[in-house]
């Protein structure tokens, strides 16, 4: 996916867990159902947090990535 | 996703110093973001986390903790000379600084304001000399049978 195809961005860079669960949580419950959220992690947990709190919460991981040690994600507001 | 019963976790928390204060808070507010209705228990030394005279200057003890890091090869008996809790609260806080990890007030508002039940344990303040006056905005004062009430029906339960 792009960035392009995003309505809303977060950059969680250089925050530990669990802050960027906690700041794509908010940013995913100030969005429209149907926006697709993009963030960008540096949390070596983040793959595994983020996923584990969209599995929990009914939202859809579009696409994941990871380049230079920043991990991204693609997420659909349900 | 709003019919369905929500998931709950309830914690004890019953220390009082600086690194204990992070885990149930942490947890607290990463539960409340998947969904997770959250409730902590403040008991014993724990009070001292919604203790708003307090909270802010929570320290970290380094005796008989032998894992504290230390720049320097440390005996921990040493921990008892003056100034050696003062130290270890300071390092501890360096090191929240360096991992960008929000304070203990901030992470206490994160957590009140999405909704987590706190609840500060009345003998304990009766025991301490401590009111509800003292308490965080927000933190509820009640018992044992409030608490077990809440932790019946929670899928969660930890004491900390």
């Amino acid at each position: 996916m792009d960035k392009s195809e995003a309505n809303v961005f977060l950059d969680a860079k250089g925050l530990n867990c669990p802050m960027p669960v906690l700041k794509t949580k908010k940013a995913l419950d100030s969005m429209q159902p149907g926006q697709i959220l993009f963030v960008e992690a540096t949390d070596k947990g983040a793959k595994a947090d983020i996923s584990a709190m969209l599995k929990r919460t009914g939202n859809e991981l579009l696409d994941a990535g990871e380049k230079d040690n920043v991990f991204t994600f693609f997420i659909k507001k349900v | 996703m709003e019919e369905k019963k929500k998931k709950r976790m309830a914690i004890i928390a019953s220390k009082g110093t600086l690194d204990m204060a992070y885990p149930p808070l942490i947890l607290a507010s990463t539960a409340v973001a998947m969904d997770v209705e959250v409730g902590i228990f403040f008991t014993l030394y724990g009070v001292d986390i919604v203790n708003k005279k307090k909270y802010h200057s929570l320290k970290v003890a380094p005796i008989a903790n032998p894992a504290m890091p230390s720049p320097i090869p440390f005996p921990n008996v040493l921990g008892i000379l003056p100034g050696m809790t003062a130290m270890a609260s300071m390092m501890m806080k360096s090191m929240i600084k360096k991992i960008n990890w929000p304070s203990i007030p901030e992470l206490m508002d994160v957590c009140l304001e999405s909704g987590v039940k706190m609840i500060a344990c009345t003998p304990t303040l009766e025991m301490t000399g401590v009111s509800k006056d003292d308490m965080v905005e927000g933190v509820e004062v009640a018992g044992a049978a409030e608490f077990l009430d809440f932790a019946l029906d929670a899928n969660i339960s930890l004491f900390v």
